[in-house]
């Protein structure tokens, strides 16, 4: 596999009346083509701040990119200007937001939300965007897609907006998709119906995934690579089978033990991460993760670097070989 | 608390002047259950099947469109405002989202010591501020915070106030309606957890309402599952998650992920096709026809009344 997207070092801060906020701190991660990469976090980690970086959709002047480099297909995403960027954008990174009501357009139709994205990128008739919009809701399964064009988002229910979204991140056959949150807003049986056809059409038309997400359980089934952020880091990445056969980073582990699950006998109690979210105006020293961390030594003063485990996996922990297995 | 026979509907209306009713949302459609003493039923189910409308319905906050709510022996669904007020302070609820079901303008302090004012419990010699010192370190927050404002809360502290809030005029009922899906995974522990001690430290009962099956399955004792305004299952947690009768319990638990890729590599996933019909016009015959990868033509004919096919485990379903 080639690789398509490599972030090195990427820092994003946000300028706020209480001071500047490392929103994404110095993060390093790449995805290969055609593959399905995980970005596992809680709110405030940093996730969509990454991917609204990566689309160059920041929110400026608030927010800047400090440093770092997002290189997609060789490029440096962050040198090219503005008109390159708005070429890239859509047509080769696409992306799938959290919420469909708000990410569509509630005026106009389905027919035009498909054809805009298809017109603003290439030179194509009025009858071949349409005929393209229509193969488009087919794919993505939508009944009736000839009655549907012509209605608004309002008329559609939530997983049936989410299914639109995605027939628009597809349009332009990108390299690549961002989804933020695809399925969170969503019930447990429409959430299965969509992972179950992002990852079809990831695999047939070889589109790369990224899914950012708060749920360690939703990509489990479907992510090759998993990345674990926290107050702006990574702090732990690997191959999935390794990061939930045997993860090495507390806040993983935590994490992990903290959801009640169905395929496990009831614990009698949860074992809940104590503690509060981290505050990130105003981060401890060294390790963000030490006031909660039941492992933390004197030395997580110190801010421990990712490093590597074994094979691939890696974790920013100074005792992650010692943690209980 | 025993339900029976519960219905809400609600009406929708046509016209600018004279509004016409043309036609019923049948939000709650003759749901009975019952809840032991010190118990927790989880009510689970997918928006819109009217897990929240049954639990308003049964604090009255909306009043039923027909049934009866016993609470405590009395059917408090006939009692007049004024009858049920003394009744009020016994049933308490916690809402879903901390953010906005706390007043951003009124201190934590002031938010806790509110229902202890309006139901006048506060003259009989305890100070309210100790009353709010000692609901806070109840629920696992520092006394000191009582004057602060909820914007200086982190999501998992608001719930904590929430249930503060919910304690301090010592109810035996709860409702507690999806209280920890608006958290951090990491902070859901801690609140469930916390659920859990005071139920044992304050003998409560709780009717436990969320979509999330594994948070259920944890907290509840008994669980009934609705579909469209009904209870389609309903028995005891162990029996209900080992031999799930009903087609929509079993897709619902299969829809739910494992944290584990090698469990989900061999489990088998039911993807129900199409979604939930509106509540305005509900299929005929059984109302989950539509989607059911077991209906036959009977299905679509009768309503399904709910069955014992095992010791206490109800189900409505003729496939069953």
């Amino acid at each position: 596999m080639a690789e398509l997207l490599a972030v090195r070092g990427l820092k994003t801060y946000i300028g706020t009346s209480m001071g500047i906020v490392k929103a994404v701190d110095g993060i390093s991660f790449d995805v290969q083509e055609g593959e399905t990469v995980a970005l596992v976090g809680e709110s405030g980690c940093g996730k969509t701040m990454t991917a609204l970086s990566i689309m160059g959709l920041i929110p400026r002047p608030q927010a800047e990119i400090a440093g770092g480099e997002i290189c997609f297909q060789g490029r440096d995403l962050l040198k090219l200007d503005a008109e390159a960027m708005r070429r890239i954008r859509g047509a080769e990174i696409a992306m799938v937001f959290q919420e469909p009501m708000t990410s569509l357009n509630p005026v106009l139709t389905i027919e035009r939300q498909l054809t805009e994205t298809l017109e603003a990128h290439g030179t194509i008739s009025k009858q071949a965007a349409r005929e393209r919009a229509l193969e488009l809701l087919r794919l993505v399964g939508i009944p009736d897609p000839v009655e549907r064009l012509r209605q608004y988002p309002h008329q559609f229910s939530g997983g049936m907006r989410q299914r639109v979204m995605i027939a628009i991140a597809l349009s332009c056959r990108p390299r690549l998709i961002l989804a933020d949150e695809p399925t969170t807003a969503l019930d447990v049986t429409i959430q299965a119906q969509l992972l179950e056809l992002m990852r079809g059409l990831s695999r047939q038309f070889g589109v790369a995934l990224v899914i950012i997400t708060h749920n360690l359980g939703v990509v489990a089934r479907y992510a090759d690579r998993v990345n674990v952020m926290y107050a702006g880091k990574i702090i732990e990445g690997g191959a999935a089978a390794d990061i939930y056969r045997d993860p090495r980073h507390p806040y993983t582990i935590g994490l992990l033990h903290s959801v009640p699950r169905l395929d496990q006998p009831r614990k009698a109690r949860l074992e809940p991460i104590d503690g509060q979210p981290p505050d990130l105006w105003n981060l401890p020293l060294g390790c963000s993760f030490r006031p909660r961390c039941k492992f933390a030594l004197e030395k997580c003063r110190e801010f421990p670097p990712l490093r590597r485990i074994e094979g691939t996996h890696e974790a920013a922990c100074w005792v992650a070989e010692d943690l209980p297995r | 608390m025993e339900v029976r026979g519960l219905k809400k509907y609600f009406p929708i209306t046509s016209g600018a002047i004279a509004r016409r009713v043309v036609g019923w949302v049948k939000a709650v459609d003759d749901v009975s259950f019952s809840i032991r003493r010190g118990e927790t039923l989880g009510l689970v189910g997918e928006s819109g099947c009217g897990k929240t409308t049954t639990g308003r319905c049964v604090l009255q906050l909306e009043r039923p469109t027909a049934g009866s709510v016993l609470f405590e022996g009395r059917d408090i669904a006939r009692l007049t405002d004024a009858e049920l007020r003394p009744l009020r302070r016994r049933m308490q609820i916690v809402f879903q989202d901390p953010y906005s079901s706390l007043n951003p303008r009124m201190t934590i302090g002031q938010m806790i010591a509110e229902p202890v004012h309006v139901h006048g419990l506060d003259r009989n010699g305890v100070k309210a501020a100790d009353r709010v010192a000692e609901l806070l370190s109840v629920v696992g927050i520092n006394p000191v915070m009582a004057r602060r404002y909820p914007h200086e809360l982190s999501g998992g502290q608001r719930q904590r106030v929430g249930i503060a809030r919910a304690l301090a005029l010592e109810p035996s009922f709860i409702v507690c309606d999806e209280p920890v899906s608006a958290l951090d995974v990491s902070i859901q522990a801690q609140i469930i957890n916390l659920l859990e001690e005071l139920q044992d430290r304050f003998h409560l009962t709780y009717l436990f309402i969320a979509h999330d099956l594994s948070v259920v399955r944890h907290i509840s004792d008994r669980i009934a599952v609705m579909y469209l305004g009904k209870i389609v299952e309903i028995a005891d947690r162990q029996e209900l998650y080992e031999n799930p009768l009903h087609p929509y319990t079993q897709a619902l638990l299969s829809a739910v992920p494992v944290p584990d890729p090698r469990v989900e590599a061999v489990r088998e996933r039911i993807v129900l096709r199409g979604e939930v019909p509106s509540p305005s016009n509900p299929p005929a015959g059984c109302v989950f026809h539509t989607r059911c990868p077991v209906a036959i033509d009977e299905c679509r004919a009768a309503e399904p009344q709910l069955r014992e096919l095992r010791p206490d485990h109800w189900v409505a379903c003729i496939r069953a």
